[in-house]
């Protein structure tokens, strides 16, 4: 029974059971997707970028370099399987059960194995381009590439821009904060001319989320009936002087909503063209791969 | 005077109702007295179609009545069905005023009646007991006689009335069932407890109801409500929905209309209906008024009883709520039981027999239930005091256990806030954890986890049975219901708890003899959250360890205070001064509500004179802390920015409540690009609901702290659950089991706001389902109308039922909102880890 015990307590504190794996969560440093690790990474997909390209330019390959010599194939099947695993990554987002996964440590490897795949893809091609569906599965990976750095950039860059736009603020809470103007500038409205209260009433019509896409990215609402309202209020009697104060409240309300819309769609717009290409990449990819296989 | 029943039974709750079914099964002649013109007052008033849970499962129902988990409708329907059905003699619209004997007095049996003035002075009367029949004194002024009484009473209370001219009128009242019944109406709340607040929130809720809602406060401050209730209140009122009224009271109530006095004078405003939450009169002095004496005069005490339910006022019974027993099924139980006892069936074992017998089921020696608790009783001293019932009561919260000689009772950092009572044998504490041959012994009646119990900490050594021992685990629940029902178990839980402290934290050099005068000086003290107390500057020269709770370390540089450092409980500090006699350094408060001991300094310094081992240690220690804080002062004059940024955050993190957590999520809003990634992996891991909201919550230095459970040490939620249902598991999680009755004290009760009260929905089509043909809602917590509808078509939705974060407990890999994280913007972390310069400092991008 002695044994039994001292082996459990050995389990424990040897690293294996659940409170050293919450130790060592908690003990851990906090460091972004970029640094995860100490660049672990970066590392690997440097040494794969640099074993190609040596590779490359050591092994003689004949008649020249070329998507059909041996070496070609190695890189092509290095290049069609980092595709499938880094598509992959918009499983593994949605399915962190079963399996002790970190969604960083995926995100991380994304990256920079990505990045390694433009060097890896580009030497497979010998620098053979043309106008068929080899060259299309090419330009196809590099913009899903071209992307993806797009989108590693704002995650690195905008998250706290968004932090301080929210001010502590939910989404909710802000839309619930403009209710409660809108219910104080509909009753102060009421002493207003017709002309006066027609700006009010349209700027309390107005869709919060109206504007198109390019409002959106820019946070530019040049028909925003708020700003119009203001502008054309000269707050003479007190009535007025109440409404324009509102107004100036709805709209720096607006202004925040609009900020917060602003950067989650810089950071968001980005894989409405990232995944749609992966999708077409694979498509294209799969063309290539029985081409090949067929015309040996 | 009419006829003198065998029994009253006052109060028809589930309690009375099996009470008076029993009586009239058994052709007693009896008497039902219910106060209200329906059955069953307190279920009557829960909310339409309230799901009402039957827990604890493994108790067998004994009762003439049926009652199984459903539908509050269905339950009283089944329950008026019955008692019409037993030809039940009810008495309805019977309040109870005053119940006394009408025999003759009985000698040396004297009523202490002890009551509290608001200024704390105390006023004694004496009530001479008087031999039954007793007459029941009704508000009506009829007289109901009976040789026994049953009160089953509950814990309710009445509300207090408003008493202003017009409080009477039929616009004036003091339950709100339904806040969206009234549209269109001005309403006044009076009262700013939680009751008053929830209800004027809920008022004004819906703008759609068009209520004009206005809530009394008497003062400006909201004393008797939960911060949380306070802040959302605020909120509200700034929001439009509603308006609180300051320093304002009622002057008088005429239909339409109220009067105000306010500080700037009276007003008159319309108000079409008032709802006073004005608190309500605790039972107990009614209850002493009948001669029935307390445990003690702690507010949460209750009657004293005899294991058939007798109080002190001989004939007279107290069953459920008030006796101490909540669930509905042990309310039933007993008022079977009481019947029986009173009808001369001495012989009747309780219903928790099996339960009990059970529990000592696989220890050796062959013993009968009843022995085997006046065993415990008898072997463990700080269970002396206690009478065969609270034995039986205590031992469903406790359990026995053998261990072989070298078995391991608890591990060195292994969660648990249980104590322990050896009841015979003897068991060693391996006090080095590099060396598990040093152990000291603790022997047969002596206690031993105390530490874990007290500050809510990991168990601090290895503890193994040294021989054949038989020890009781008493959970923390009954743990502190022995030290409130028996105070001498309480100044002995105490006394060896700051023994074992001392003899802890410095070290194994130190013998009982060593500390003796120490533990002899030593207070406890209890210091609310923020309250100094070490002050810097000053030249007091007292010790201090943290007993539970934890402590912030500040110094005052330049104009500023500095933070240093945190303490968590175990620790000591105010050595420095003591040592070399210097004035204090730095100032210490309590960051959460804490209880230090407090030791005399020359007490400290007499047993460092005696033990120059001691001496070392405790320089080397103070050596520790000054290299701490030169540093951060050091740093104050380079890099001014770091130390303020990070001073302030762990004021922040402080300051919401981080200082009482174990294990904590924060967001790095740095990093978080927003993709609620981590709520949709909770849900995804935990029956489809999400556990923490992201977005909620406060932010200092892009450091955010989302709502989310912290599993505080102490935790709040678990001070008042009806079915025991919130435990802390093996790795340290706060969770609750599949037992919630879905009381919602807990959500209530929690200051963090983390609980939610949600019904499980059915299962999601799969992953793969989703992406290829898009069905069901896709990852994350599907939306309500999607639960509701799938409910439906599976036949109804679910029970409500309290839900929160159990850290992912039996999920590989740990929490799954860190794991889900793209960025690493989702930590978790410890207060002791984190609260420190390099981790607050820390550069992440």
């Amino acid at each position: 029974m002695a044994t039994k015990a001292v082996g459990k307590a050995g389990a424990k504190t040897g690293g294996t059971g659940r409170f050293s794996q919450d130790e060592r969560r908690r003990d851990s440093d906090h460091v972004s997707f970029l640094k995860h690790r100490g660049f672990r990474w970066l590392w690997i997909a440097l040494l794969l970028s640099g074993a190609s390209i040596a590779g490359y330019l050591l092994i003689d390959q004949e008649p020249r370099s070329n998507g059909g010599t041996w070496y070609g194939y190695t890189l092509g099947t290095i290049g069609f399987g980092l595709i499938l695993w880094l598509s992959l990554l918009g499983v593994r987002k949605r399915r962190i059960n079963p399996g002790a996964w970190s969604l960083k440590a995926w995100t991380s490897a994304h990256v920079y194995l990505g990045l390694a795949l433009a060097v890896v893809g580009t030497l497979h091609t010998g620098f053979q381009i043309g106008w068929n569906v080899h060259t299309l599965a090419y330009v196809l990976m590099l913009l899903v590439i071209i992307t993806g750095i797009y989108g590693v950039i704002v995650y690195a860059t905008l998250p706290a821009s968004l932090s301080a736009n929210r001010k502590e603020m939910t989404r909710a809470q802000m839309l619930d904060a403009l209710t409660a103007l809108d219910r104080q500038l509909e009753s102060a409205a009421q002493p207003l001319a017709r002309g006066e209260a027609d700006l009010v009433i349209a700027a309390l019509k107005q869709d919060v989320f109206h504007g198109g896409v390019l409002a959106r990215l820019t946070g530019r609402y040049p028909r925003c009936a708020t700003a119009i309202a203001m502008v054309c209020l000269d707050g003479g009697s007190e009535a007025e002087k109440r409404v324009e104060a509102l107004l100036v409240k709805r709209h720096a309300q607006l202004q925040q909503i609009r900020g917060a819309l602003r950067i989650r769609a810089m950071l968001e717009i980005w894989l409405f063209v990232h995944i749609p290409l992966t999708v077409a990449l694979i498509a294209a990819l799969t063309a290539h791969v029985i081409s090949v296989f067929y015309y040996w | 005077m009419g006829e003198i029943f065998k029994v009253a039974i006052i109060g028809s709750g589930p309690a009375g109702l099996s009470a008076a079914a029993r009586a009239a099964a058994l052709g007693l002649s009896h008497v039902l007295l219910e106060k209200t013109d329906h059955l069953s007052d307190t279920i009557y008033k829960y909310q339409k179609g309230k799901h009402v849970m039957a827990t604890p499962s493994n108790l067998v129902l004994r009762s003439d009545i049926d009652f199984e988990a459903g539908k509050r409708e269905t339950i009283l329907g089944i329950w008026d069905e019955q008692i019409g059905g037993h030809k039940v003699n009810v008495k309805y619209m019977a309040e109870a005023k005053a119940i006394r004997g009408t025999g003759e007095a009985i000698p040396g049996s004297v009523q202490q009646i002890v009551t509290r003035a608001r200024d704390g002075t105390k006023n004694v009367t004496e009530l001479q007991r008087h031999a039954p029949p007793y007459a029941i004194e009704l508000t009506s002024g009829e007289t109901v006689m009976a040789e026994n009484v049953v009160l089953a009473i509950g814990t309710q209370g009445n509300p207090n009335l408003m008493r202003c001219p017009g409080a009477d009128l039929p616009h004036v009242q003091y339950q709100l069932d339904d806040p969206t019944e009234y549209v269109d109406e001005h309403i006044i709340i009076v009262g700013t407890g939680d009751a008053g607040i929830e209800n004027a929130r809920g008022l004004a809720e819906d703008p759609a109801q068009r209520n004009t809602v206005s809530i009394l406060n008497r003062g400006t401050e909201f004393p008797t409500a939960k911060a949380a209730n306070v802040s959302a209140l605020m909120a509200d009122h700034e929001a439009g929905k509603l308006t609180v009224r300051n320093e304002s009271e009622t002057k008088a109530i005429e239909p339409g209309f109220i009067t105000l006095t306010t500080r700037d004078g009276e007003i008159r405003i319309p108000c079409d209906r008032i709802i006073a939450r004005i608190g309500s009169a605790p039972p107990r002095a009614f209850v002493e008024g009948c001669g029935i004496e307390f445990t003690s005069e702690d507010r949460g005490a209750f009657p004293r009883l005899s294991p058939v339910f007798e109080s002190t006022a001989p004939g007279i019974f107290v069953i459920g709520a008030l006796a101490g027993y909540p669930l509905i099924k042990h309310c039933m139980n007993q008022g079977h039981d009481v019947i029986e006892f009173i009808n001369g069936n001495t012989a009747l074992k309780p219903a928790d027999e099996p339960i009990i017998a059970a529990k000592f089921a696989s220890l050796p020696g062959n013993r009968s239930t009843e022995e085997w608790l006046e065993f415990l009783r008898a072997g463990v001293s700080i269970l002396n005091g206690m009478n065969p019932l609270q034995m039986r009561e205590f031992m469903l919260d406790s359990e026995a256990k053998f261990y072989a000689p070298g078995e391991v009772i608890f591990e060195r950092n292994a969660p648990g806030s249980s104590l322990f009572g050896i009841a015979s044998g003897s068991v060693a504490v391996e006090v080095n954890p590099a060396d598990p041959s040093i152990t000291i012994p603790i022997e047969a009646g002596s206690i031993f986890g105390e530490v874990g119990l007290i500050s809510g900490r990991r168990r601090g050594a290895t503890i193994r049975a040294a021989e054949d021992t038989i020890v009781v685990e008493i959970s923390r629940l009954a743990a502190l219901k022995l030290q409130s029902q028996v105070p001498s178990a309480k100044t002995a839980i105490q006394r060896i708890s700051i023994e074992r402290q001392l003899l802890q934290m410095f070290g194994s050099g130190l013998t009982r003899e060593d500390v003796a005068p120490l533990v002899e000086a030593a207070r406890v003290e209890e210091k609310r959250a923020g309250e100094i107390v070490v002050t810097e500057g000053a030249d007091d020269k007292d010790i201090f360890i943290i007993r539970r709770g934890s402590m912030i370390v500040e110094k005052q540089v330049g104009e500023k205070p500095v933070f240093l450092s945190y303490l968590p409980a175990g620790s000591y500090f105010g050595e420095m001064a003591v040592i070399d006699g210097s004035a204090r350094t730095a100032t210490v408060k309590a960051a959460i509500k804490s209880e230090v001991i407090r030791l005399p300094g020359e007490g400290f310094l007499a047993l460092l004179d005696k033990r120059p081992a001691l001496r070392e240690r405790a320089m080397k220690d103070m050596a520790g802390r000054r290299a701490t804080n030169a540093f951060i002062e050091s740093r104050k004059d380079e890099f001014s920015g770091a130390v303020d940024l990070y001073s302030q955050t762990a004021q922040f993190l402080v300051d919401n409540g981080i200082g009482e957590a174990t294990d904590v999520l924060l967001i790095d809003e740095k990093l978080c690009i927003g993709c609620d990634n981590c709520e949709k992996a909770c849900a995804d891991s935990h029956d489809g609901l999400s556990r923490l909201d992201r977005e909620a919550g406060k932010t200092y230095a892009h450091l955010h702290v989302p709502t989310s459970c912290r599993h505080c040490e102490h935790p709040h939620c678990m001070a008042d659950c009806p079915p025991n249902a919130i435990k802390r598991g093996p790795d340290g999680e706060v969770f609750i089991d599949e037992t919630c009755i879905g009381c919602g004290n807990c959500q209530r009760n929690c200051p963090y706001g983390v609980i939610r009260m949600d019904a499980k929905p059915p299962k999601k089509p799969s992953l793969l389902q989703w992406m290829l043909f898009g069905t069901g809602p896709g990852p994350g917590e599907a939306s309500y109308s999607w639960r509701k509808k799938a409910a439906e078509k599976e036949g109804g939705q679910k029970a409500k039922q309290a839900i929160k974060c159990d850290m992912c407990s039996g999920i590989d890999g740990g929490p799954a909102c860190v794991r889900a994280c793209p960025t690493g913007a989702a930590i978790r972390v410890s207060p002791d880890k984190f609260l420190t310069f390099a981790k607050l400092t820390e550069d992440i991008e």
